[in-house]
């Protein structure tokens, strides 16, 4: 009797556990309510549908009060790609989706696919609102507006003074962005002084690199009449070569995939000197390099200005309430409230009011030794001049180009030619 | 088993009873409806559940074939009727071959030491222990604890170059592993994880049905003089062999199936830059949902279906003939 006992309570226990784990995985993916009419006449609620951090917490209540009768939901996800999930299952679906839905400018693309997913978001009241390329890049060639721009990620370059110092390079901000002034050729000489004297590699990744480059090349891999050209426009085998001729042969890179994390280790020795900068990074920095001193951040970037990252707010077509959606989405985007968003949780505009304003200019960061950062940001973001063309395919082709740089300067699994082989491989496939 | 039969079994008659010809068995329903009744009545309690199975589970498995056979975008969804396009393109990438190479090493390299892990440590739980239900659910922690969590403890376990792992056996002198660039050793990296999580829960099955072993056989082995060696390898692995069978098949499935440790061992879920960890699950999930491309993802699903079945059947056979071989 006793033995049948104990049995059962360990049936029962393994009985639990499969019940326990079967509710650990799925049902998250719920985009949100698609906004029902609410209980009095007129009353309506909005979802906002968003991830990582916006800064949207109090621009939401503070829009419930000035529009008596909306209510306002607030979906957060935690990562870009469980929002893009969610998202591209919604649309799948013709149901599901938030009344605004946030994309990152790396998905901007492949949405652009489904025009008649979203709501055309153009009017003459924010015309001119953002920097052009902002607008640019979500501008379907038939004017459809797909989305409104919330933040940017103009990119500087981030350093450690301390180990400039080691090398007899300056080490006041001003002085380095002079230093670096030009393409990516000085980048890379300077860099080799630097290793020469130190020993210690010149930057984190040649896969970070890659993206500040290709980021400057007008038609990277396709032609907007929908031809891959990845594997014959020369600039992208030029680059590619370069890149990893300053990573591996000259040792320039610290050889670290960003993002692993041998990379977020990295940060608390000497691994590197240098990081490419977009301005969320800073955060990213600080996280990484808790109680390391010396970091700073200079006001130049190889080759003129760039971009990383960046995030706009979209209307599917699907919602009930799609002019109110419209009216939160214009509302939320507009330079004073995007100033609030920064100031809350650091995401830098990318409105043209708000880059000139007087809070932005005066803001600065205590880690990176009281670096003027909101000047600086600014002004990195006036220097980007190229929107390179991103077919419906970039994502794609850029996640196997990533993938052919990791392998020669992380994995050290191939060389560049072979590596090169394998893209090609990758690439022809997709055609 | 069967229900209580009050009825003394007919003796072997010696002509084929007729089904109808037996006597109504209980005392309740009599004629044409107790009968009725007691022929159907079983199937209806188990209908739920084949329902349930039914709207869940071939439902899907039907129409990921139906996707599998169409042009089928992610978001536009169904396309062009195109046959066996997909199942041809895919079985001629060199990226679903290398998929299943993968799969099955890391398959092999968790499930057989998983079993005889387990095995082990069900036979030491099976021993009269102090607190015994606290070890019993000591092994079953690391099944509690949700993969992203131990993905995460043992990707700084295994990180490259400033892992644990490779700290200590820098300590003693030996080269460092290279986990992520070198492709059997990430194998064997995420076939530890495999192995944290699932041994525990192997075990406390296998102890289950170790537990409804009669103990006189043991007493009788015991004062035959076998060690307690010879007792577990004669009496407990025979006398396991439907639960071992139970054990190996559902580690075999969740073995090809295996897709939250690869997907976690680096922070981009791809299975490396050249593949080295991408399982059939994740190229799958790369078909899907990066490529949107639901046809040939399914085309995946099916091939993986296909698999399974077949290395269960496999598995089955020779699992079957190995126990009953040792219990002769």
């Amino acid at each position: 009797m006793h033995s049948t006992r104990r049995r059962m309570l360990l049936a029962t226990t393994a009985a639990a556990t499969l019940a326990l784990g079967a509710c650990g995985g799925g049902s998250d993916e719920n985009g949100g309510g698609d906004g029902e009419a609410g209980d009095g006449g007129g009353d309506i609620t909005l979802s906002v549908a968003t991830f990582n951090e916006f800064g949207y917490e109090d621009l939401l209540t503070e829009y419930e009060e000035q529009n008596p009768g909306v209510t306002v939901e607030h979906i957060k996800a935690d990562t870009a790609d469980n929002a893009r999930a969610a998202l591209r299952n919604s649309l799948g679906a013709d149901s599901g989706a938030a009344d605004v839905e946030a994309i990152e400018v790396d998905w901007v693309t492949e949405f652009q696919q489904y025009p008649d997913k979203f709501v055309d978001l153009s009017s003459e009241e924010v015309e001119g609102r953002w920097l052009d390329w902002k607008t640019e890049a979500v501008t379907l060639e038939d004017g459809m507006l797909l989305g409104y721009g919330t933040d940017i990620g103009p990119e500087a370059v981030c350093y450690r003074a301390d180990l400039f110092e080691q090398a007899g390079m300056p080490t006041d901000r001003e002085e380095v962005a002079e230093l670096l002034e030009g393409d990516w050729d000085t980048y890379f000489e300077v860099g080799q002084q630097f290793v020469d004297e130190t020993g210690i590699p010149w930057y984190d990744s040649a896969g970070a690199l890659w993206q500040g480059m290709i980021n400057q090349v007008e038609q990277p891999y396709e032609t907007p009449e929908g031809e891959i050209i990845a594997l014959d426009n020369p600039e992208v085998r030029e680059l590619y070569d370069q890149v990893l001729a300053a990573s591996v042969d000259d040792g320039l890179s610290a050889g670290l995939g960003q993002w692993s994390a041998d990379w977020a280790s990295a940060f608390q020795g000497e691994e590197f000197a240098t990081m490419l900068c977009p301005a969320w990074m800073m955060g990213v920095i600080e996280g990484n390099a808790e109680g390391v001193e010396g970091w700073d951040v200079a006001n130049v970037f190889p080759g003129g200005g760039g971009n990383w990252g960046g995030s706009y707010l979209t209307v599917p077509a699907q919602g009930d309430h799609v002019e109110e959606a419209t009216k939160l989405a214009a509302w939320l985007t507009a330079p004073e409230q995007q100033i609030k968003a920064f100031e809350a949780k650091g995401t830098f505009p990318s409105q043209q009011g708000a880059l000139d304003s007087d809070t932005l200019a005066e803001s600065s960061n205590a880690f990176f030794n009281d670096a003027p950062t909101g000047q600086i940001f600014a002004e990195r973001a006036e220097a980007v001049t190229v929107t390179p063309f991103k077919g419906p395919r970039y994502f794609e082709i850029n996640t196997a180009m990533a993938d052919a740089i990791t392998r020669v300067d992380v994995d050290k699994t191939d060389d560049p030619d072979s590596s090169w082989d394998k893209f090609a491989a990758a690439v022809e496939e997709l055609r | 088993m069967t229900v209580t039969t009050p009825t003394p079994a007919p003796a072997p008659a010696p002509a084929p009873a007729p089904v109808a010809d037996r006597p109504g068995r209980r005392g309740g329903g009599t004629g044409r409806w107790g009968r009725w009744d007691h022929r159907v009545s079983p199937y209806l309690y188990i209908a739920p559940f084949f329902l349930l199975f039914f709207v869940t589970g071939l439902f899907p498995l039907v129409y990921t074939g139906w996707v599998a056979v169409h042009d089928w975008d992610q978001i536009m969804g169904q396309g062009e009727f195109v046959g066996a396009e997909n199942f041809v393109s895919v079985l001629t990438s060199d990226d679903f071959w290398r998929a299943l190479v993968n799969t099955v090493s890391i398959f092999v390299l968790s499930s057989v030491p998983q079993v005889l892990a387990a095995l082990a440590i069900a036979g030491l739980l099976d021993h009269h222990l102090r607190a015994a239900t606290f070890w019993r659910m000591g092994v079953l922690l690391p099944y509690v604890v949700a993969p992203v969590a131990v993905a995460l403890i043992f990707s700084n376990l295994f990180a490259d170059r400033f892992g644990l792992i490779n700290a200590l056996l820098d300590t003693v002198g030996m080269e460092p592993v290279r986990w992520h660039s070198d492709r059997l050793a990430s194998h064997v990296a995420i076939a530890t994880m495999v192995n944290f999580r699932w041994t525990g829960y192997n075990a406390l099955i296998l102890l289950a049905a170790m537990q409804a072993i009669p103990r006189d056989l043991y007493e009788a082995a015991a004062i035959d003089g076998a060690s307690s060696l010879r007792r577990f390898v004669s009496i407990t692995v025979p006398l396991l062999r439907p639960t071992m069978i139970f054990v190996i098949i559902t580690s075999t499935i969740g073995g090809l199936q295996i897709f939250d440790e690869p997907k976690m061992y680096d922070q981009f879920g791809r299975g490396g830059a050249d593949g080295q960890w991408q399982t059939l699950t994740l190229y799958l999930y790369e078909l899907g949902w990066t490529r949107a491309d639901f046809g040939r993802a399914s085309a995946v699903a099916v091939l993986l279906f296909l698999l399974i079945v077949v290395i269960g059947v496999v598995n089955f056979v020779i699992s079957r003939r190995i126990a009953s071989e040792e219990s002769r």
